[in-house]
Protein backbone atom coordinates (compact mmCIF):
# COMPACT_ATOMS: atom_id res chain seq x y z
CA UNK A 1 0.00 0.00 0.00
CA UNK A 2 2.81 2.18 0.54
CA UNK A 3 4.68 1.55 -2.75
CA UNK A 4 1.59 2.21 -4.43
CA UNK A 5 1.36 5.49 -2.57
CA UNK A 6 4.89 6.21 -3.31
CA UNK A 7 4.34 6.16 -7.07
CA UNK A 8 0.89 8.24 -7.27
CA UNK A 9 2.83 10.93 -5.24
CA UNK A 10 5.37 10.84 -8.35
CA UNK A 11 2.93 10.58 -10.83
CA UNK A 12 0.93 13.75 -9.19
CA UNK A 13 3.88 15.67 -8.41
CA UNK A 14 4.74 15.42 -12.16
CA UNK A 15 1.38 16.26 -13.71
CA UNK A 16 1.65 19.44 -11.17
CA UNK A 17 5.34 20.50 -12.02
CA UNK A 18 4.92 19.44 -16.11
CA UNK A 19 1.93 22.29 -15.94
CA UNK A 20 -0.43 19.41 -17.33
CA UNK A 21 -2.33 19.20 -14.35
CA UNK A 22 -3.22 22.89 -14.35
CA UNK A 23 -4.02 22.84 -18.02
CA UNK A 24 -6.25 20.25 -17.39
CA UNK A 25 -8.05 21.86 -14.45
CA UNK A 26 -8.60 25.03 -16.54
CA UNK A 27 -9.26 23.53 -19.67
CA UNK A 28 -12.15 21.42 -17.89
CA UNK A 29 -13.85 24.42 -15.88
CA UNK A 30 -13.62 26.37 -18.79
CA UNK A 31 -15.64 24.10 -20.36
CA UNK A 32 -18.16 23.17 -18.16
CA UNK A 33 -18.25 26.35 -16.85
CA UNK A 34 -19.10 27.32 -20.44
CA UNK A 35 -21.70 24.97 -21.10
CA UNK A 36 -23.15 25.21 -17.77
CA UNK A 37 -23.66 28.91 -17.50
CA UNK A 38 -23.08 30.59 -20.78
CA UNK A 39 -23.97 28.43 -23.93
CA UNK A 40 -25.88 25.53 -25.19
CA UNK A 41 -28.66 23.95 -23.22
CA UNK A 42 -27.13 25.87 -19.98
CA UNK A 43 -29.41 26.16 -16.47
CA UNK A 44 -30.90 29.12 -17.57
CA UNK A 45 -32.07 27.64 -20.82
CA UNK A 46 -33.38 24.74 -18.85
CA UNK A 47 -34.73 27.09 -15.79
CA UNK A 48 -34.36 24.77 -13.67
CA UNK A 49 -31.25 24.34 -10.39
CA UNK A 50 -29.76 21.23 -11.28
CA UNK A 51 -26.50 20.53 -12.40
CA UNK A 52 -27.25 18.07 -15.17
CA UNK A 53 -25.77 20.19 -18.31
CA UNK A 54 -22.18 20.37 -16.33
CA UNK A 55 -22.81 16.42 -15.68
CA UNK A 56 -23.71 15.64 -19.44
CA UNK A 57 -20.49 18.38 -20.69
CA UNK A 58 -18.04 17.11 -17.96
CA UNK A 59 -18.78 13.14 -18.90
CA UNK A 60 -17.37 13.94 -22.67
CA UNK A 61 -14.59 16.27 -21.08
CA UNK A 62 -13.10 13.84 -19.15
CA UNK A 63 -13.10 11.04 -22.24
CA UNK A 64 -11.03 12.87 -24.17
CA UNK A 65 -8.72 14.10 -20.56
CA UNK A 66 -8.36 10.71 -19.25
CA UNK A 67 -6.41 9.15 -22.30
CA UNK A 68 -4.14 12.37 -22.77
CA UNK A 69 -3.35 11.92 -18.92
CA UNK A 70 -2.53 8.41 -19.12
CA UNK A 71 -1.14 8.23 -22.86
CA UNK A 72 2.10 8.84 -21.18
CA UNK A 73 1.83 6.74 -17.88
CA UNK A 74 3.76 3.14 -19.15
CA UNK A 75 4.15 3.91 -22.90
CA UNK A 76 6.84 7.01 -21.80
CA UNK A 77 8.35 4.72 -18.75
CA UNK A 78 9.09 1.76 -21.75
CA UNK A 79 10.38 4.72 -24.09
CA UNK A 80 12.69 5.85 -21.72
CA UNK A 81 13.64 2.80 -20.13
CA UNK A 82 13.13 4.16 -16.79
CA UNK A 83 10.57 1.28 -16.63
CA UNK A 84 13.30 -0.98 -15.94
CA UNK A 85 14.32 1.08 -13.07
CA UNK A 86 10.98 1.24 -11.81
CA UNK A 87 10.09 -3.09 -11.91
CA UNK A 88 14.17 -3.79 -10.67
CA UNK A 89 12.80 -1.95 -7.47
CA UNK A 90 11.43 -3.62 -4.59
CA UNK A 91 8.33 -3.43 -6.11
CA UNK A 92 5.54 -5.55 -7.79
CA UNK A 93 4.14 -4.72 -11.24
CA UNK A 94 0.63 -4.51 -9.27
CA UNK A 95 1.77 -1.70 -7.78
CA UNK A 96 3.06 0.26 -10.33
CA UNK A 97 0.03 -0.01 -12.32
CA UNK A 98 -2.42 0.85 -9.19
CA UNK A 99 0.06 3.59 -8.15
CA UNK A 100 -0.25 5.36 -11.94
CA UNK A 101 -3.94 4.57 -11.30
CA UNK A 102 -4.55 6.08 -8.10
CA UNK A 103 -2.59 9.31 -8.94
CA UNK A 104 -5.03 9.75 -11.84
CA UNK A 105 -7.67 9.10 -10.03
CA UNK A 106 -6.76 11.80 -7.68
CA UNK A 107 -6.41 14.34 -10.04
CA UNK A 108 -9.39 14.49 -11.77
CA UNK A 109 -11.25 14.55 -8.44
CA UNK A 110 -9.27 17.55 -7.57
CA UNK A 111 -11.04 18.94 -10.57
CA UNK A 112 -14.13 17.46 -9.70
CA UNK A 113 -13.71 19.21 -6.28
CA UNK A 114 -13.08 22.94 -7.91
CA UNK A 115 -16.12 22.73 -9.58
CA UNK A 116 -18.44 22.40 -6.37
CA UNK A 117 -18.72 26.08 -6.79
CA UNK A 118 -21.07 25.55 -9.13
CA UNK A 119 -23.54 23.47 -6.98
CA UNK A 120 -22.74 25.94 -4.14
CA UNK A 121 -24.15 28.69 -6.83
CA UNK A 122 -26.96 26.40 -8.24
CA UNK A 123 -28.13 25.78 -5.37
CA UNK A 124 -28.24 29.29 -4.42
CA UNK A 125 -30.50 29.85 -7.53
CA UNK A 126 -32.80 27.68 -6.36
CA UNK A 127 -34.00 24.36 -4.82
CA UNK A 128 -32.00 21.51 -5.80
CA UNK A 129 -31.83 17.42 -5.71
CA UNK A 130 -28.90 17.49 -3.50
CA UNK A 131 -29.15 13.33 -4.06
CA UNK A 132 -28.61 13.72 -7.65
CA UNK A 133 -26.01 15.97 -7.36
CA UNK A 134 -24.05 13.81 -5.17
CA UNK A 135 -25.18 11.21 -7.09
CA UNK A 136 -23.48 12.82 -10.37
CA UNK A 137 -20.55 13.25 -9.04
CA UNK A 138 -20.35 9.80 -7.68
CA UNK A 139 -20.82 8.51 -11.47
CA UNK A 140 -18.04 10.74 -12.84
CA UNK A 141 -15.82 9.52 -10.33
CA UNK A 142 -16.93 5.39 -11.34
CA UNK A 143 -16.55 6.47 -15.14
CA UNK A 144 -13.53 8.02 -14.60
CA UNK A 145 -12.37 4.97 -12.93
CA UNK A 146 -13.40 2.69 -16.09
CA UNK A 147 -11.74 5.33 -18.59
CA UNK A 148 -8.26 5.54 -16.83
CA UNK A 149 -8.06 1.52 -16.59
CA UNK A 150 -8.70 1.51 -20.09
CA UNK A 151 -5.89 4.14 -20.37
CA UNK A 152 -3.60 1.93 -18.60
CA UNK A 153 -3.81 -0.72 -20.91
CA UNK A 154 -3.67 1.05 -23.88
CA UNK A 155 -0.23 2.64 -22.61
CA UNK A 156 0.96 -0.31 -21.21
CA UNK A 157 1.26 -2.31 -24.86
CA UNK A 158 3.05 0.13 -27.10
CA UNK A 159 6.09 2.82 -26.78
CA UNK A 160 4.22 5.29 -28.17
CA UNK A 161 2.33 7.49 -26.18
CA UNK A 162 -0.63 8.77 -29.75
CA UNK A 163 -1.01 5.09 -30.15
CA UNK A 164 -1.99 4.57 -26.77
CA UNK A 165 -3.74 8.10 -26.77
CA UNK A 166 -5.93 7.04 -30.09
CA UNK A 167 -6.53 3.26 -28.91
CA UNK A 168 -7.77 4.21 -25.81
CA UNK A 169 -10.44 6.51 -27.27
CA UNK A 170 -11.34 3.76 -29.34
CA UNK A 171 -11.75 1.61 -26.62
CA UNK A 172 -13.55 4.24 -24.97
CA UNK A 173 -15.50 4.83 -27.83
CA UNK A 174 -17.05 1.01 -28.06
CA UNK A 175 -17.97 1.39 -24.23
CA UNK A 176 -19.57 5.20 -24.60
CA UNK A 177 -21.42 5.17 -28.10
CA UNK A 178 -21.17 1.98 -29.97
CA UNK A 179 -22.49 -0.64 -27.50
CA UNK A 180 -25.44 1.49 -26.86
CA UNK A 181 -26.27 1.70 -30.80
CA UNK A 182 -26.03 -1.77 -31.56
CA UNK A 183 -27.98 -2.62 -28.24
CA UNK A 184 -31.19 -0.64 -30.19
CA UNK A 185 -30.49 -2.48 -33.09
CA UNK A 186 -30.65 -5.48 -31.92
CA UNK A 187 -33.34 -7.21 -29.92
CA UNK A 188 -33.52 -9.99 -27.46
CA UNK A 189 -30.92 -11.43 -25.45
CA UNK A 190 -28.15 -9.87 -27.50
CA UNK A 191 -30.06 -6.33 -27.00
CA UNK A 192 -30.24 -6.37 -23.44
CA UNK A 193 -26.32 -7.57 -23.84
CA UNK A 194 -24.73 -4.30 -25.47
CA UNK A 195 -27.15 -2.80 -23.19
CA UNK A 196 -25.74 -4.05 -20.64
CA UNK A 197 -22.28 -3.70 -21.94
CA UNK A 198 -22.96 0.04 -22.52
CA UNK A 199 -21.59 2.46 -20.23
CA UNK A 200 -24.16 5.17 -20.70
CA UNK A 201 -26.78 2.65 -19.57
CA UNK A 202 -25.25 2.64 -16.32
CA UNK A 203 -24.16 5.64 -16.15
CA UNK A 204 -27.61 6.94 -17.03
CA UNK A 205 -28.71 5.00 -14.34
CA UNK A 206 -26.98 6.50 -11.57
CA UNK A 207 -27.26 10.08 -12.60
CA UNK A 208 -31.00 9.32 -12.39
CA UNK A 209 -30.98 8.94 -9.30
CA UNK A 210 -30.72 5.29 -8.85
CA UNK A 211 -28.01 3.03 -7.57
CA UNK A 212 -28.29 -0.67 -8.24
CA UNK A 213 -25.32 -2.92 -6.98
CA UNK A 214 -25.86 -3.58 -10.50
CA UNK A 215 -24.39 -0.88 -12.53
CA UNK A 216 -21.43 -0.77 -9.37
CA UNK A 217 -20.40 -4.03 -10.57
CA UNK A 218 -20.16 -3.46 -14.00
CA UNK A 219 -18.10 -0.12 -13.62
CA UNK A 220 -15.66 -2.11 -10.85
CA UNK A 221 -15.41 -4.67 -13.41
CA UNK A 222 -14.68 -3.00 -16.19
CA UNK A 223 -11.81 -1.19 -14.15
CA UNK A 224 -10.90 -4.04 -12.35
CA UNK A 225 -10.04 -5.61 -16.06
CA UNK A 226 -8.16 -2.99 -17.45
CA UNK A 227 -6.23 -3.03 -14.85
CA UNK A 228 -5.37 -6.96 -14.87
CA UNK A 229 -4.64 -6.79 -18.44
CA UNK A 230 -1.78 -3.53 -17.92
CA UNK A 231 -0.66 -5.22 -15.34
CA UNK A 232 -0.48 -8.90 -17.40
CA UNK A 233 1.29 -6.99 -20.40
CA UNK A 234 3.96 -5.84 -17.78
CA UNK A 235 4.26 -8.75 -16.25
CA UNK A 236 4.80 -10.67 -19.56
CA UNK A 237 8.44 -10.16 -19.86
CA UNK A 238 8.27 -12.64 -16.65
CA UNK A 239 7.01 -15.21 -18.45
CA UNK A 240 9.43 -17.86 -20.02
CA UNK A 241 9.38 -18.56 -23.56
CA UNK B 1 25.64 -12.44 -0.08
CA UNK B 2 25.97 -14.80 -3.08
CA UNK B 3 24.82 -15.34 -6.71
CA UNK B 4 24.29 -18.78 -7.91
CA UNK B 5 23.39 -19.06 -11.48
CA UNK B 6 22.89 -21.96 -12.38
CA UNK B 7 22.51 -23.32 -16.37
CA UNK B 8 20.67 -19.95 -17.51
CA UNK B 9 19.48 -19.85 -21.40
CA UNK B 10 17.69 -16.97 -22.55
CA UNK B 11 15.65 -17.39 -26.10
CA UNK B 12 15.13 -13.92 -28.14
CA UNK B 13 13.55 -16.13 -30.62
CA UNK B 14 15.54 -18.65 -32.41
CA UNK B 15 18.65 -17.06 -30.90
CA UNK B 16 20.22 -17.72 -27.81
CA UNK B 17 21.42 -14.76 -26.12
CA UNK B 18 22.88 -16.64 -23.47
CA UNK B 19 23.44 -20.17 -23.69
CA UNK B 20 23.44 -22.49 -20.59
CA UNK B 21 25.73 -20.39 -18.56
CA UNK B 22 26.77 -21.36 -15.39
CA UNK B 23 28.54 -19.31 -12.34
CA UNK B 24 28.94 -18.43 -8.46
CA UNK B 25 29.76 -15.38 -7.30
CA UNK B 26 30.15 -14.72 -3.81
CA UNK B 27 30.01 -12.42 -1.17
CA UNK B 28 33.12 -9.90 -1.39
CA UNK B 29 33.42 -10.32 -4.78
CA UNK B 30 33.82 -8.14 -7.67
CA UNK B 31 33.48 -9.87 -11.03
CA UNK B 32 33.82 -8.09 -13.95
CA UNK B 33 31.62 -9.13 -17.11
CA UNK B 34 33.92 -9.08 -19.87
CA UNK B 35 32.86 -9.40 -23.75
CA UNK B 36 32.05 -7.98 -27.17
CA UNK B 37 28.58 -6.11 -27.52
CA UNK B 38 25.49 -8.72 -27.81
CA UNK B 39 27.59 -11.31 -25.80
CA UNK B 40 24.96 -11.42 -23.25
CA UNK B 41 26.08 -9.50 -20.47
CA UNK B 42 23.09 -7.05 -20.02
CA UNK B 43 20.81 -10.28 -20.51
CA UNK B 44 22.02 -11.88 -17.63
CA UNK B 45 22.40 -8.52 -15.46
CA UNK B 46 18.63 -7.98 -16.56
CA UNK B 47 17.58 -11.54 -15.53
CA UNK B 48 19.37 -11.65 -12.13
CA UNK B 49 17.76 -8.45 -11.34
CA UNK B 50 14.57 -10.26 -11.67
CA UNK B 51 13.62 -7.32 -14.91
CA UNK B 52 13.50 -10.29 -17.49
CA UNK B 53 12.48 -13.99 -17.06
CA UNK B 54 14.92 -16.26 -18.28
CA UNK B 55 13.84 -19.37 -20.79
CA UNK B 56 15.64 -21.64 -18.71
CA UNK B 57 17.81 -22.31 -15.69
CA UNK B 58 17.49 -21.03 -12.04
CA UNK B 59 19.72 -17.50 -10.34
CA UNK B 60 19.81 -17.75 -6.28
CA UNK B 61 20.58 -14.71 -5.10
CA UNK B 62 21.63 -15.43 -1.28
CA UNK B 63 19.73 -18.43 -1.60
CA UNK B 64 16.65 -17.14 -2.67
CA UNK B 65 15.31 -18.01 -6.45
CA UNK B 66 14.19 -15.42 -8.79
CA UNK B 67 11.14 -17.27 -9.77
CA UNK B 68 9.81 -17.43 -6.30
CA UNK B 69 11.17 -14.25 -3.74
CA UNK B 70 11.35 -11.59 -6.38
CA UNK B 71 10.57 -8.74 -4.18
CA UNK B 72 13.08 -10.21 -1.44
CA UNK B 73 15.70 -10.08 -3.98
CA UNK B 74 15.17 -6.92 -5.58
CA UNK B 75 15.32 -4.76 -2.18
CA UNK B 76 18.96 -6.52 -1.72
CA UNK B 77 20.31 -5.51 -5.22
CA UNK B 78 21.27 -2.00 -6.28
CA UNK B 79 20.91 -1.85 -10.15
CA UNK B 80 22.50 0.66 -12.57
CA UNK B 81 21.03 -0.42 -15.60
CA UNK B 82 23.21 0.19 -19.34
CA UNK B 83 21.63 2.91 -20.52
CA UNK B 84 21.18 4.85 -17.38
CA UNK B 85 17.42 5.62 -17.40
CA UNK B 86 16.11 8.39 -15.00
CA UNK B 87 13.37 10.73 -14.47
CA UNK B 88 14.99 13.60 -16.28
CA UNK B 89 11.47 16.18 -15.15
CA UNK B 90 12.42 15.40 -11.66
CA UNK B 91 14.99 17.25 -9.69
CA UNK B 92 18.27 14.81 -8.31
CA UNK B 93 17.60 15.02 -4.74
CA UNK B 94 13.45 14.53 -5.25
CA UNK B 95 14.42 11.53 -7.17
CA UNK B 96 16.32 10.24 -4.46
CA UNK B 97 13.85 10.14 -2.02
CA UNK B 98 12.01 8.68 -4.26
CA UNK B 99 13.77 6.06 -4.57
CA UNK B 100 15.08 5.51 -1.25
CA UNK B 101 10.97 5.53 -0.43
CA UNK B 102 10.36 2.84 -3.05
CA UNK B 103 13.49 0.25 -1.33
CA UNK B 104 12.47 0.86 1.88
CA UNK B 105 14.54 2.69 3.38
CA UNK B 106 13.12 3.44 6.81
CA UNK B 107 11.67 7.18 6.91
CA UNK B 108 14.61 8.49 9.76
CA UNK B 109 17.38 7.23 7.43
CA UNK B 110 16.30 8.33 4.38
CA UNK B 111 17.76 12.17 4.63
CA UNK B 112 21.22 11.12 5.33
CA UNK B 113 21.08 8.73 3.08
CA UNK B 114 20.62 10.71 0.58
CA UNK B 115 23.23 13.41 2.08
CA UNK B 116 25.81 10.52 2.14
CA UNK B 117 25.13 9.60 -1.74
CA UNK B 118 25.34 12.74 -3.00
CA UNK B 119 28.43 13.55 -0.92
CA UNK B 120 30.34 9.58 -2.11
CA UNK B 121 29.12 10.61 -6.02
CA UNK B 122 30.45 14.41 -5.98
CA UNK B 123 26.59 15.60 -6.43
CA UNK B 124 26.92 17.67 -4.17
CA UNK B 125 27.23 21.68 -6.52
CA UNK B 126 24.24 20.26 -8.57
CA UNK B 127 21.69 18.59 -6.40
CA UNK B 128 18.82 20.98 -6.79
CA UNK B 129 19.16 20.69 -10.72
CA UNK B 130 16.73 18.75 -12.68
CA UNK B 131 18.37 15.70 -14.29
CA UNK B 132 17.70 16.25 -17.33
CA UNK B 133 19.97 19.94 -16.99
CA UNK B 134 23.17 17.31 -15.71
CA UNK B 135 25.74 16.38 -18.21
CA UNK B 136 26.17 12.42 -18.78
CA UNK B 137 28.99 12.32 -16.53
CA UNK B 138 26.59 13.45 -13.64
CA UNK B 139 23.64 11.43 -15.11
CA UNK B 140 25.69 8.71 -14.58
CA UNK B 141 26.49 9.69 -10.95
CA UNK B 142 22.71 9.98 -10.09
CA UNK B 143 22.08 6.53 -12.04
CA UNK B 144 25.29 5.05 -9.30
CA UNK B 145 23.99 7.15 -6.39
CA UNK B 146 20.15 5.63 -7.15
CA UNK B 147 21.60 2.22 -7.18
CA UNK B 148 23.10 2.80 -3.61
CA UNK B 149 21.08 4.37 -2.22
CA UNK B 150 19.70 1.42 -0.29
CA UNK B 151 22.54 0.21 0.93
CA UNK B 152 22.25 -2.80 -0.95
CA UNK B 153 24.32 -5.70 -0.30
CA UNK B 154 24.29 -6.68 -3.88
CA UNK B 155 25.77 -3.95 -6.94
CA UNK B 156 25.26 -4.96 -10.36
CA UNK B 157 26.48 -2.05 -12.63
CA UNK B 158 26.02 -2.42 -16.44
CA UNK B 159 28.93 -0.43 -18.24
CA UNK B 160 29.38 2.13 -15.03
CA UNK B 161 32.00 4.48 -15.65
CA UNK B 162 30.67 5.16 -19.46
CA UNK B 163 30.81 8.96 -20.09
CA UNK B 164 32.28 9.56 -16.61
CA UNK B 165 36.26 12.04 -17.32
CA UNK B 166 39.47 10.10 -16.39
CA UNK B 167 39.05 11.59 -12.78
CA UNK B 168 35.69 10.52 -12.16
CA UNK B 169 36.85 7.09 -13.65
CA UNK B 170 39.54 6.82 -11.11
CA UNK B 171 37.34 7.49 -8.51
CA UNK B 172 34.37 5.51 -9.55
CA UNK B 173 36.81 2.79 -9.49
CA UNK B 174 37.85 3.26 -6.10
CA UNK B 175 34.32 3.38 -4.84
CA UNK B 176 33.85 0.28 -6.33
CA UNK B 177 37.09 -1.38 -4.90
CA UNK B 178 35.72 -0.04 -1.50
CA UNK B 179 32.21 -1.16 -1.74
CA UNK B 180 33.73 -4.32 -2.97
CA UNK B 181 35.27 -5.04 0.41
CA UNK B 182 31.88 -5.97 2.31
CA UNK B 183 29.30 -6.10 -0.99
CA UNK B 184 29.15 -8.19 -3.77
CA UNK B 185 29.28 -6.25 -6.99
CA UNK B 186 28.84 -7.48 -10.62
CA UNK B 187 29.79 -5.07 -13.15
CA UNK B 188 30.00 -5.19 -16.97
CA UNK B 189 32.18 -3.16 -18.96
CA UNK B 190 34.28 -3.11 -22.22
CA UNK B 191 36.71 -1.33 -21.11
CA UNK B 192 39.73 -3.97 -20.55
CA UNK B 193 42.18 -1.95 -17.87
CA UNK B 194 38.70 -1.04 -16.11
CA UNK B 195 38.58 -5.04 -15.19
CA UNK B 196 41.67 -5.05 -14.48
CA UNK B 197 41.65 -2.08 -12.10
CA UNK B 198 38.48 -3.18 -10.02
CA UNK B 199 37.65 -6.56 -10.62
CA UNK B 200 38.88 -10.07 -8.20
CA UNK B 201 37.60 -11.87 -11.38
CA UNK B 202 36.81 -11.74 -14.72
CA UNK B 203 34.06 -13.49 -16.65
CA UNK B 204 34.69 -13.38 -20.61
CA UNK B 205 31.00 -14.07 -22.33
CA UNK B 206 31.18 -14.94 -25.88
CA UNK B 207 27.80 -15.38 -27.76
CA UNK B 208 26.08 -16.43 -24.75
CA UNK B 209 28.99 -18.35 -23.35
CA UNK B 210 31.27 -18.23 -20.49
CA UNK B 211 34.93 -18.38 -22.93
CA UNK B 212 37.26 -17.63 -19.69
CA UNK B 213 36.43 -17.51 -15.84
CA UNK B 214 39.47 -16.11 -13.48
CA UNK B 215 41.36 -13.50 -11.69
CA UNK B 216 43.24 -11.67 -14.51
CA UNK B 217 46.77 -13.15 -13.77
CA UNK B 218 45.89 -16.72 -14.03
CA UNK B 219 44.35 -15.43 -17.50
CA UNK B 220 47.45 -14.18 -18.64
CA UNK B 221 49.21 -17.04 -17.67
CA UNK B 222 46.93 -19.56 -19.01
CA UNK B 223 47.43 -17.32 -22.33
CA UNK B 224 51.02 -17.01 -22.54
CA UNK B 225 53.32 -20.02 -23.36
CA UNK B 226 56.32 -18.78 -23.84
CA UNK B 227 58.39 -16.33 -22.47
CA UNK B 228 59.08 -13.38 -25.15
CA UNK B 229 61.50 -10.84 -25.18
CA UNK B 230 62.07 -6.92 -26.68
CA UNK B 231 66.14 -6.59 -26.39
CA UNK B 232 67.80 -4.02 -28.08
CA UNK B 233 71.83 -4.25 -28.93
CA UNK B 234 74.01 -1.66 -29.76
CA UNK B 235 77.65 -1.72 -30.55
CA UNK B 236 77.52 -5.41 -32.72
CA UNK B 237 79.04 -5.56 -36.06
CA UNK B 238 76.55 -6.49 -38.26
CA UNK B 239 72.51 -8.06 -37.36
CA UNK B 240 72.62 -11.87 -39.20
CA UNK B 241 76.07 -12.06 -36.72
CA UNK B 242 73.44 -11.00 -33.15
CA UNK B 243 70.88 -13.12 -35.33
CA UNK B 244 72.99 -16.20 -35.64
CA UNK B 245 75.10 -16.38 -31.87
CA UNK B 246 71.60 -15.66 -30.70
CA UNK B 247 69.93 -18.67 -32.34
CA UNK B 248 73.12 -20.89 -30.45
CA UNK B 249 72.07 -20.30 -27.43
CA UNK B 250 69.85 -23.14 -26.33
CA UNK B 251 67.22 -21.87 -24.74
CA UNK B 252 66.10 -19.60 -27.57
CA UNK B 253 63.71 -20.90 -30.08
CA UNK B 254 63.18 -18.07 -32.22
CA UNK B 255 64.87 -14.99 -33.04
CA UNK B 256 62.84 -12.18 -35.08
CA UNK B 257 64.39 -8.28 -35.99
CA UNK B 258 62.52 -5.52 -35.96
CA UNK B 259 62.42 -4.08 -38.87
CA UNK B 260 61.40 -0.27 -37.81
CA UNK B 261 64.53 -0.63 -35.65
CA UNK B 262 67.93 -0.73 -36.61
CA UNK B 263 69.18 -2.80 -33.62
CA UNK B 264 65.93 -4.42 -32.02
CA UNK B 265 65.05 -8.02 -32.08
CA UNK B 266 62.06 -10.09 -31.01
CA UNK B 267 63.25 -13.18 -28.95
CA UNK B 268 60.99 -16.32 -27.89
CA UNK B 269 62.16 -18.43 -25.61
CA UNK B 270 61.81 -22.30 -25.64
CA UNK B 271 58.31 -23.27 -23.54
CA UNK B 272 59.08 -23.05 -19.78
CA UNK B 273 63.00 -22.13 -19.66
CA UNK B 274 63.79 -18.24 -19.50
CA UNK B 275 66.79 -17.20 -21.68
CA UNK B 276 67.15 -13.63 -20.13
CA UNK B 277 70.87 -14.23 -18.35
CA UNK B 278 72.16 -16.18 -21.59
CA UNK B 279 71.39 -13.46 -23.47
CA UNK B 280 73.11 -10.88 -21.07
CA UNK B 281 76.64 -13.66 -21.00
CA UNK B 282 76.43 -13.23 -24.54
CA UNK B 283 76.81 -9.57 -24.61
CA UNK B 284 79.58 -9.36 -22.05
CA UNK B 285 81.51 -12.15 -24.04
CA UNK B 286 81.06 -10.06 -26.87
CA UNK B 287 81.45 -6.84 -26.02
CA UNK B 288 77.76 -5.50 -26.87
CA UNK B 289 75.92 -3.41 -25.38
CA UNK B 290 72.52 -4.40 -24.01
CA UNK B 291 70.46 -1.49 -24.27
CA UNK B 292 67.04 -3.06 -23.68
CA UNK B 293 65.57 -6.00 -22.64
CA UNK B 294 61.82 -6.16 -21.97
CA UNK B 295 59.34 -8.92 -21.37
CA UNK B 296 56.48 -8.58 -23.72
CA UNK B 297 53.53 -9.94 -21.41
CA UNK B 298 50.00 -11.29 -22.97
CA UNK B 299 47.65 -7.95 -22.21
CA UNK B 300 44.37 -9.05 -21.50
CA UNK B 301 43.57 -7.27 -24.69
CA UNK B 302 44.99 -10.01 -26.69
CA UNK B 303 43.37 -12.79 -24.28
CA UNK B 304 40.00 -11.28 -24.84
CA UNK B 305 40.64 -10.73 -28.78
CA UNK B 306 41.64 -14.22 -29.05
CA UNK B 307 38.42 -15.76 -26.92
CA UNK B 308 36.10 -13.38 -28.64
CA UNK B 309 36.91 -13.61 -32.52
CA UNK B 310 36.78 -16.81 -34.53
Amino acid sequence: MKSIWIIAKRELNSFFDSLIAYILIIVFLGLSGFFTWLYGSDIFFIGQATLQPFFSIAYWTLFFFIPSLTMRMLAEERKSGTLELLLTKAISDWQVVLGKFLSVLLLIIIALILTLPYYFSIWSLGPIDHGAVWLGYFGMILMSMTFISIGLFASSITNNQIVSFLLSLFIGVFFLIIFDVLANSFTGTMGQFFSYLSLSTHYDSISRGVVDSKDIIYFASITFFGLLLAESVLSRRNIAD
Amino acid sequence: MSIIVENLTKKYGSQRAVDNISFEVKTGEIVGFLGPNGAGKTTTMKIITCFMAPSDGDVKVGGHSIHNNQEIIKKKIGYLPESNPLYYEMQILDYLRFVAELQGVPKNKIESRIIDMVRLTGLNDEKHKKIGELSKGYKQRVGLAQAMIHDPEILILDEPTTGLDPNQIVEIRKLIRELGREKTVILSTHILPEVEATCDRILIINKGKIVADGTSDLLKKQAQGEEVLKIQISEAESKDEVITSLQQLENISLVDPITESVNSYLVNSKVGSSSRKDIFQLCVNKNWVLTEMTPIETKLEDIFRQLTTN
